[in-house]
């Protein structure tokens, strides 16, 4: 288990939204521009890290119960986005670094992969 | 208990408020998480396949004691080959559609995957319907 408050530091990353689930713990994280892949997947408390930003990223993330939502390459989070990840609870973080950097960054946190 | 939602054709924006209703009515409901899951992604996949293929479509949700029908009907091409349309990684769907993150050819048997029944009824040129049961 890798404390939020940790990943963000070690990124450093923003965070946009859900700033009091920061204490919070995470196991396992799930790297993908496929949302369609994210809805194949069964497993709970998860990070999704993705370089796709727009409003399905976040419906995808609601309907899987993922709450903590990585973006990585510098893209940035609408208004709309927001609006509805803040509605789902859920903390989401910017960051600046290559999806590849920041899985690499992940794994060497502790943070293990869904399969 | 019947609910019912309209899906507007090739209007991503709207897509996943039909299912994100649905979701907050079975949370009220207290049914077991894990469960809800698997309804709300099966019926977002299928929203998801109704705004990227078809012109218009509804879903209907019934919520008996036994059981969660819902059926998703729209107004579109139809799938001329559903053996097909069932095979993972098969698509037809447009590079918008992939943009947005889907078009994998998931969609089908995910939701296959994510309910007890499923049953499709398609007429190519008129439309598709689907119906998904779920038990409690």
């Amino acid at each position: 288990m890798v404390k939020v408050k940790d990943i963000v530091e070690n990124l450093n990353a923003r965070v946009i939204c859900g700033e009091e689930r920061l204490n919070e713990n995470i196991a396992v994280a799930f790297a993908s521009d496929l949302m369609s892949d994210v809805l194949t997947l069964d497993t709970d408390n998860m990070l999704l890290v993705t370089g796709l930003s727009n409003l399905q990223v976040i419906r995808t993330s609601e309907m899987s119960d993922v709450s903590f939502i990585l973006f990585v390459r510098g893209k940035r989070v609408n208004s709309d986005m927001l609006k509805l990840a803040i509605d789902n609870n859920m903390l989401i973080v910017e960051c600046e670094y290559s999806m590849f950097r920041t899985c690499g960054e992940l794994y060497k946190l502790g943070v293990k992969p869904v399969y | 208990m019947d609910f019912k939602y309209e899906i507007e054709g090739g209007n991503f924006s709207k897509a996943g408020t039909a299912s994100s209703e649905v979701k907050k009515i079975l949370k009220q409901l207290n049914v077991d998480p894990k469960l809800i899951k698997r309804i709300v992604v099966a019926l977002y996949e299928a929203e998801v396949n109704v705004v990227a293929h078809a012109y218009e479509g509804n879903v209907t949700v019934k919520i008996a004691s036994d059981k969660i029908q819902i059926i998703i009907s729209d107004m579109g091409p139809g799938i001329p080959d559903v053996d097909q349309a069932m095979t993972a990684g098969f698509s037809t769907a447009s590079k918008e559609v992939r943009e947005m993150g889907f078009g994998a050819g998931m969609g089908l048997p995910n939701i296959k995957k994510n309910t007890d029944e499923m049953r499709i009824k398609t007429q190519v040129g008129k439309g598709t319907e689907l119906e998904l049961i779920n038990y409690l």
